[in-house]
């Protein structure tokens, strides 16, 4: 039962194979099996879960079910949930407990859908390799010595050791598309606007935005027809029509455009990543797919404006944070410069405090115009490159990650090469495109290779359906790590 | 004083007018006044995680008023930015503003300086307005060793109205200021409550010597919330600053807060302490686009402006350019007067007379404010009829407005009441006249004499036998031709 997708639990849920209850008692099972080892959920309240399963039973009995009632979801703990603390894996929220639930949640809750827990993130979801959490480094399902990535690392560990079916994540600069590669799972990052951010705590509002990790292209368009919809509390949120994002998993890939942007087969990409995705490809040309090669010149400097930008509105999202009104205040303190002083240096860990750092620099008085503008500049060149290049392709394919999973500790110490292993992602969001990770291959030590897609704004049913497409002809996507 | 000739004073304003908004300007908690604290701060305005801020558009409405009053440029396109800095009371630890983008550029106030007929009119040009939020109160008072902090005044629509340094007197600035509270009371976009802070001036002054091209450097006097308090602060703060440069002293750039016990100006922080806000353009709004028909639809409800219904006074009812000034200096007192004319009284000058006079006066005593009146419109019109034709005296008038303002009718019925009808049957008065002269020899005997002083004591017997009734200018006529 942990393995079966979306649609085989909805259909058994419907044909009262298992009850709701049922179901959310085997992952919880699960969990409390594994998660000692694999630190995926920060939090997890059993009682909370079970009641909302019998809830979800009810409506299942009383025959007002949608697609995904009764299913259980384990939710980045950067979604504020009412009844469940959201910390954010900071000592900062260690204890906070919302008075509101975020669009996303309300948006499950109103399917019918069981919150299992709470999982495990780099603090703020600044990292990429879950080792900046608070509550503890998450382990690798495939490889307990390697990082599962980040942020959403504790997501992407919980689908691959299938102790949750189905999980939310976000992502700002790859911090879904990355774990989902590194621990060999799916996961959609969609155009900017489309998921409501009230309720998910900011890192860099410009860039951030919630999605679908789950096993599959097909579990992801599931998840992603309940998770979107306009929140007018959310000024960024698009006013659109309701679509059904499972539309296009059928359609074929006859003549469909594949581009092949140069710069993400050059240096810096590992062999083993590079064969996999070759591999990958070569598949989907049998589909009937085209391939196109193109550019994206200014991809390079994704990396370097994005840790421009993303810290600067860090450093002002996070000022909130003070220890007046909630959150971690310091035990002593002095006068109130020094509360503030004393609250933030015990509250926040070392990368926060370096962005936040990186952030009020680069916004100072005299520094603004080379550093944030120039930056904001660079934003607009590169979603210009990405708009010259959707002239000649569908989507846009190639590796989500340059390595696969790297030994916990291996990076910590440097923080650029830690930056770099997002190089491919954050491009998507600078530009605010929707951009996916699904699994194709594995690499190196026999960890997961993630195959990378970015298509044109609004197209993530296209998106998925290539996705589909390709795991209908191949069994990536099923594989799972031994021992689990 | 020493040499205050000598120096030219030059001063320009910064208001903070509160909008009269029913709700925040980025949440929809209410704006009211007098709440217990924090009972109006919604979790947007608490700043909790995961909030977003939603522009109330009905501020903006109230910007675009102001703006097509004062002929300003409306921007198609303004920016909101984060002001950032840390204080209790700043939930968030930004302010949104506007900053280098705001929604109403330029434009100009004409203000009367003086009063009566030695009023001169000066135009004081704006450099900007733009809306931003509110900060909470901090309080220092209520709670030993602790301060209390109230978040319902948190996220209340200010609009900012910036001069130019245009000013040269604190007489200036006072009626720079009371001209603009009464415009913005007149566009109903502020309650004009100054003691509940709802209008509040920050004044820039600065000094030179006369003939100088270049400004002396400037210190700003914060938050000064009554027009008293700003000409004694400013009074204050040009003597100082004479005096200092008089002493071979340098004025150094500061922010400094006027203490009216003492009567003095102190220091707060000096610009080389000022703090870097950091601003930059909130990714949590988007740009503020204002259209064509926006603007066109707001002009189009927009009242008749003070400066163009004065000048229809003027023209229409023959009024002086200081009668008409002062009836259109509130919204209240020229809504009176029109509907005083609309009910029937007919001499427009008189109606004018006496809102200026007996009404005024009343009003001012009372405290209460025009539309509050014991004598309506509807009453004042009656009494104005009945001196119209001749039925009341000015000086019976008085009477008459007395007994309406403390509730006893309409001047009709006072009339019969107290029999204050005048007397203006010939007959009548030429008896009393005779009845005088009789027991008056010595005035009539002095009068020949050439003492025309006499005549008067002589009219003043008539009305005191008429018991005041007898119509003077008949009184006036019969004696002259009696004695003549």
């Amino acid at each position: 039962m942990q393995n079966a997708s979306l649609k085989q639990l909805s259909a058994a849920l419907a044909a009262k194979q298992i009850s709701s209850v049922e179901l959310t008692r085997l992952f919880l099972d699960r969990i409390k099996a594994l998660n000692g080892d694999l630190n995926a959920f920060i939090t997890v309240d059993e009682g909370f879960s079970l009641a909302q399963a019998k809830a979800a039973d009810a409506r299942l009995a009383a025959g007002t079910a949608d697609p995904l009632t009764g299913i259980p979801i384990a939710h980045k703990d950067i979604f504020v949930t009412r009844g469940m603390r959201t910390t954010c894996a900071s000592k900062m929220l260690e204890n906070y407990v919302s008075p509101y639930d975020a669009h996303v949640i309300e948006q499950f809750s109103a399917a019918g859908t069981v919150t299992l827990g709470k999982t495990n993130m780099d603090e703020f979801a600044m990292g990429s390799s879950n080792e900046t959490s608070y509550f503890g480094k998450v382990k690798n399902p495939w490889a307990r010595e390697a990082v599962p990535g980040g942020s959403s690392g504790g997501a992407a560990a919980s689908l691959a050791a299938r102790m949750a079916p189905a999980a939310t994540g976000t992502d700002t600069g790859g911090s879904i598309r990355q774990p989902a590669a590194l621990c060999g799972v799916s996961g959609l990052k969609p155009t900017y606007g489309t998921v409501s951010r009230f309720g998910m705590i900011a890192f860099a509002s410009s860039l951030d935005q919630g999605g679908p990790m789950a096993k599959s292209a097909e579990d992801l368009g599931l998840l992603l027809n309940v998770m979107t919809g306009f929140d007018p509390r959310d000024s960024t949120s698009l006013e659109r029509d309701k679509e059904d994002y499972t539309r296009d998993l059928d359609r074929p890939l006859q003549g469909l455009r594949i581009g092949l942007p140069k710069e993400h087969f050059g240096e810096g990409l590992g062999a083993d990543v590079a064969k996999a995705i070759e591999a990958a490809l070569t598949e989907f040309k049998k589909l009937g797919a085209i391939i196109v090669d193109i550019s994206l010149p200014n991809g390079r400097l994704s990396v370097p404006a994005y840790y421009v930008i993303a810290p600067a509105e860090a450093s002002s999202n996070l000022s909130r944070f003070d220890g007046v009104r909630y959150g971690h205040r310091a035990p002593e303190y002095g006068d109130l410069m020094d509360m503030y002083k004393k609250s933030r240096a015990q509250g926040f860990g070392a990368e926060v405090k370096r962005r936040i750092l990186i952030g009020t620099y680069v916004l100072s008085h005299g520094y603004y115009d080379a550093y944030y503008l120039k930056a904001q500049k660079l934003r607009r060149l590169i979603a210009q490159d990405f708009k010259a290049a959707f002239e000649q392709c569908d989507l846009i394919l190639g590796p989500t990650s340059p390595s696969v999973a790297f030994d916990i500790g291996a990076k910590a110490a440097d923080p650029v090469q830690m930056y770099l292993n997002d190089i491919y992602t954050i491009a998507a969001n600078l530009a605010g495109l929707p951009a996916m990770s699904i699994p194709c291959g594995f690499g190196n030590h026999g960890r997961p290779v993630g195959l990378h897609i970015v298509g044109n704004y609004f197209t993530e049913a296209r998106m998925l359906g290539a996705a589909h497409q390709y795991q209908q002809a191949t069994d990536w996507h099923t594989h799972q790590p031994q021992g689990i | 004083m020493a040499g205050r000739k000598d120096w030219e004073v030059v001063i320009g304003l910064e208001t903070h007018t509160q909008l009269t908004t029913a709700s925040k300007i980025f949440s929809g908690a209410s704006t009211a006044f007098g709440a217990a604290p924090n009972t109006q701060a919604s979790v947007v305005d608490l700043a909790l995680p995961g909030v977003l801020p939603v522009l109330n558009k009905g501020a903006v409405d109230c910007a675009i008023k102001f703006g097509l009053a004062v002929g300003s440029h409306i921007a198609e396109k303004s920016i909101f930015a984060r002001k950032n800095y840390f204080y209790p009371d700043l939930p968030k630890g930004y302010q949104i503003s506007q900053f280098e983008i705001p929604v109403v550029q330029g434009g100009s106030l004409t203000i009367q300086v003086g009063s009566g007929q030695e009023a001169v009119s000066k135009t004081v040009r704006l450099t900007r307005a733009h809306l931003e939020e509110d900060a909470g109160k901090s309080l220092h008072e209520d709670f030993a060793g602790m301060s209390g902090i109230d978040l319902n005044r948190a996220g209340t629509p200010l609009l900012e109205i910036v001069s130019e340094p245009d000013m040269r007197s604190s007489a200036e600035a006072v009626a720079y200021a009371k001209s603009l509270h009464s415009l913005v009371m007149w566009l109903g976009i502020c309650d004009g409550n100054m003691q509940e802070g709802s209008f509040r001036c920050d004044a820039n002054v600065s000094v030179r010597k006369k003939g100088a091209t270049e400004y002396g450097t400037r210190r700003e006097i914060k938050n000064l919330n009554s027009f008293r308090f700003l000409e004694k602060a400013i009074e204050t703060e040009i003597d100082w600053q004479i005096e200092t440069l008089e002493d071979g002293g340098k004025i150094r750039q500061a922010t400094v807060l006027y203490d009216p016990d003492k009567n003095e100006t102190r220091e707060m922080r000096s610009k080389e302490d000022a703090m870097d806000y950091r601003y930059f353009p909130d990714p949590d709004l988007l740009p503020l686009a204002v259209s064509a028909e926006m603007v066109a639809a707001i002009r189009a409800s927009m009242p008749e402006l003070p400066e163009a219904m004065c000048a229809r006074f003027m023209a229409q009812y023959g009024l002086s350019a200081y009668d008409a000034g002062v009836l259109t200096g509130s919204h209240a007192l020229a809504d009176y007067f029109s509907a005083t004319l609309a009910a029937g009284a007919a001499d427009a000058k008189t109606a004018a007379n006496w809102i200026l006079g007996d009404l005024s006066g009343r009003l001012n005593e009372a405290d209460i404010g025009a539309a509050a009146a014991p004598v309506t419109p509807a009453l004042l019109a009656g009494l104005i009829k009945r001196i119209a034709d001749g039925t009341l005296s000015s000086k019976l008038a008085k009477e008459v407005f007395a007994a309406m303002w403390a509730g006893e009718g309409d001047a009709d019925r006072i009339i019969e009441a107290k029999g204050l009808r005048q007397i203006s049957d010939s007959g009548a008065i030429e008896k009393i006249v005779d009845e005088v002269l009789a027991a008056n020899p010595k005035s009539v005997e002095e009068f020949r004499a050439g003492r025309e002083k006499a005549f008067n004591a002589l009219v003043g017997q008539v009305m005191k036998a008429s018991k005041g009734k007898a119509n003077p200018a008949q009184v006036n006529d019969i004696l002259k031709r009696k004695l003549g």
